[in-house]
């Protein structure tokens, strides 16, 4: 990548100095807590599947009696592993036996330690030994097919049932799209459950449940071979059940998530200490399971001025990238979003976009920086929007984006048809060959309009980065830092499902997964 | 150019020529037999001469068209009667200076997208602080008291508040539909109202890019609002309403 912002190195050290030391400080007590969705995770790591007549997952049903019981800060494992122990059942057997009241949690005596540690360390080892095979398989199917040209092609599929999804999916793979994201039902993420089997009613999208991945995870691959690439899955890693979609996503091989550190505090009202605990044991799934997570600043600029909060955009990427980092994953695997979002109708306006997305590619080299495209400011006018796309594909291709979510030309009226998302794909493959290496040959004027628009979003960047570090996150956030949107401390949805972890707390998860150990078969026997 | 009001007809670069474009998408594989499904298509639609300029293949079974021809219907432009919202729209120094004279109170709206709806691009315009394309939005207005609830409001939740906020009015944003769910969350708002004999306490008025006053009038809602709505439309007709049915001495 050519620089060619002149950008002031100091600046751009400060600001991610100063991220870094805003995720220290939410990181000083996010180990103290767990949440009921992150000991359900842990449940269907452990093999716990299916639901009961009511529709209510096993791993709810385990979690909730557990909570009853005062159990939830020590943990589902340390339990769990005691029952494995007393009736010499799987998971599975157990969880079944607690739905159907056959047994309670109190029948279990809790094992030793050293006995409880040894059967639940197995079992996870077995769990990441999985996670680790699918992301393999990933890793030799991308090996094996041709490699894409970037901006990759992002669309969404919306039909609210997954069979035609499927059928959707594969046509926007076979039209030339790199990568498929299945929209969720509008409420989900208010979920305090993730919803099970195939679902073929939803409201601006489809449920995320697993067997919902699966089928579109195969209609893919389908059309994968069909033209020797692979075709990426996108799901939602947010809401109320962060980590537990992480799991699905691991084990049905998704490709990438959206998993935003502060998109459901601000966007869906969830509990800020929720999110901030929850996002981190889902992005540590996510790292360990080669995921690539797609974060949500977009969304800043639909609320507010795409011109005017510029910068907020820059300074929540920086917090996001750290968070990342000691989530586990790699800059690699952290997609930070932006977004084509200012008002067409402003004079130079092109040129904004240019230096936002220019800035992002130099303050973040090693991300596959994610390109949301216009939405605020297009209309009914289909021939308009797809013309200001174009503008959005051009700003992508001569700025180096990575990951282009395609803009559809009836972006206003309905979820995309599908011509639309043709149209769209049509669009994107026209410019980004047409102008492929035309940032390579172009630089940017020194001392021009673009230069200083990225000094001056840089500069009010690492300002607010540095009143949020001395007043902290959760006060920024507090007093509508992003997005304009405030949301206090102790409000929001999912607070009931916080707790404090007990001294005797036990997750193997966390070590295995945030030091990226490789199970070898040694360790499994 | 004498255009005959009673027979109007698409307008190419003829009178009466009837030009029209449309394009779709079918689902056979794109070949001759799908373009002449196509020309079919457009024939039964009343198009005549009808010709099928591009056709795509979408893969996975499905083609594209796009379809040019000369439509043989016409309407009688004059006899349409729209319903309109009589009200002329208003400044917002107007509007509040109307408040504060005619009703002598502050009056009280309550907003939300409700449903599964969780896009408020529409209700943060209308209602927050900052408004829209430097109009300001009503909570800025200092004669209303503007309470914007966010998305994915219940309708009951959204009735509740009004109750309890003695609302004057009921501002509801659907954007976001798929299948039509915006107009049974519509209808059902207006079916909570009345089933709690609220109805005729407030106004009711909905607003979104799918929405027009004659659409929200079949629903049974006092106004709505499409695209292109400022702040001040909506706060005009909220005023000179509660003026119009005397409203002053409510409270």
């Amino acid at each position: 990548m050519q620089k060619k912002l002149e950008l002031e190195q100091k600046t751009i050290d400060l600001a991610r100095d100063t991220a870094g030391k805003i995720a220290d400080q939410l990181h000083s007590w996010i180990s103290d807590y767990t949440t009921s969705t992150i000991e359900r995770a842990s449940a269907r790591l452990l093999g716990i599947d299916g639901v009961d007549d009511a529709g209510v997952p096993l791993a709810n049903i385990m979690v909730e009696k557990l909570q009853e019981a005062g159990l939830l800060g020590h943990g589902l494992v340390p339990w769990l592993a005691s029952a494995i122990i007393a009736r010499n059942e799987s998971p599975q057997e157990i969880a079944e036996a607690l739905k159907e009241d056959k047994l309670k949690v109190t029948d279990i005596p809790e094992a030793p330690e050293e006995k409880m540690q040894e059967v639940a360390d197995k079992l996870a080892l077995e769990a990441a030994a999985e996670i680790r095979a699918t992301r393999g398989k990933r890793e030799q199917m991308m090996q094996e097919a041709a490699r894409p040209n970037k901006p990759l092609l992002y669309v969404i599929v919306a039909t609210g049932s997954v069979y035609e999804d499927a059928i959707q999916a594969k046509a926007a793979a076979l039209q030339g799209a790199d990568i498929v994201a299945v929209i969720r039902h509008t409420g989900q993420s208010l979920l305090d459950y993730v919803p099970y089997g195939p679902t073929t009613e939803g409201f601006g999208g489809t449920y995320a449940t697993q067997e919902n991945f699966r089928i579109v995870r195969e209609a893919l691959d389908e059309a994968g071979e069909k033209t020797g690439r692979y075709i990426q899955l996108v799901n939602y890693a947010s809401g109320l059940c962060m980590p537990e979609i992480s799991v699905m996503g691991a084990v049905e091989r998704l490709d990438m998530m959206l998993n935003d550190a502060l998109y459901g505090i601000l966007f869906r009202d969830i509990n800020m200490k929720r999110t901030f605990i929850d996002q981190h044991f889902s992005r540590m799934i996510n790292a360990y399971a080669g995921i690539v997570i797609n974060t949500g600043e977009d969304n800043y600029l639909t609320t507010t001025d795409a011109y005017e909060k510029g910068h907020t955009v820059i300074a929540s990427q920086f917090i996001n990238e750290q968070l990342g980092l000691r989530s586990g994953l790699t800059e690699e695997q952290i997609a930070l979003g932006h977004a084509f979002e200012i008002n067409p109708d402003m004079e130079d306006g092109l040129l904004m976009e240019i230096a936002q997305a220019q800035l992002c590619r130099e303050l973040f080299p090693s991300a596959p920086l994610k390109y949301m495209p216009p939405t605020k400011h297009v209309t009914g006018d289909i021939f308009r929007t797809y013309l200001v796309n174009g503008m959005f594909n051009f700003v992508s291709v001569l700025t180096g984006q990575e990951i282009q979510l395609l803009g559809m030309p009836t972006e206003a009226i309905h979820t995309p048809y599908i011509s639309d998302r043709y149209l769209s794909i049509a669009n994107g493959q026209y410019i980004f060959n047409n102008a492929r290496h035309l940032g390579d040959e172009i630089m940017i004027k020194q001392d021009g309009r673009i230069q200083a628009r990225a000094a001056h979003l840089l500069g009010e960047a690492c300002e607010m980065l540095q009143e949020i570090e001395r007043i902290g996150l959760e006060s920024a956030i507090e007093q509508g830092f992003f997005a304009d949107i405030k949301r206090t401390a102790e409000g929001g949805k999912g607070k009931d499902g916080v707790a404090g972890k007990e001294e005797n707390y036990y997750n193997p998860f966390f070590e295995l997964f945030l030091n990226g150990s490789i199970p070898t078969e040694g360790r499994l026997s | 150019m004498e255009v005959n009001l009673s027979k109007v007809k698409a307008y190419g670069d003829t009178l009466n020529d009837g030009a029209v474009q449309v394009s779709f998408s079918l689902p056979v594989p794109a070949g001759d037999e799908a373009k002449e499904a196509a020309r079919q298509l457009a024939l039964k639609m009343g198009l005549e001469t009808p010709t099928v300029t591009e056709m795509a293949d979408l893969k996975a079974g499905f083609s594209f068209f796009v379809v040019y021809g000369h439509l043989s219907h016409s309407v009688d432009y004059s006899a349409i009667k729209i319903p309109k919202r009589e009200q002329k729209s208003m400044s917002f120094e107007e509007v509040n200076e109307l408040i504060k004279e005619k009703l002598g109170r502050k009056v009280v709206v309550v907003a939300a997208c409700t449903g599964s709806d969780a896009h408020t691009v529409g209700i943060d315009a209308i209602v927050n602080m900052k408004g829209f394309a430097g109009e300001y939005g009503l909570e800025k207005y200092p004669e209303i008291e503007a309470y914007n609830l966010g998305s994915q409001v219940p309708n009951a939740d959204l009735l509740a508040k009004a109750v309890e906020l003695k609302a004057d009015a009921v501002l509801v944003s659907q954007v976001v539909t798929q299948k039509n769910i915006h107009l049974e969350n519509l209808t059902e708002l207006v079916e909570l109202a009345e089933a709690e004999g609220l109805r005729d306490k407030v106004l009711l008025i909905c607003g979104g890019p799918r929405i027009t006053h004659e659409l929200a009038m079949e629903l049974g809602y006092d106004a709505g609002f499409g695209p292109g709505t400022m702040p001040n439309h909506v706060a005009s007709y909220v005023a000179a309403e509660l003026v119009r049915r005397g409203s002053a001495g409510k409270k």
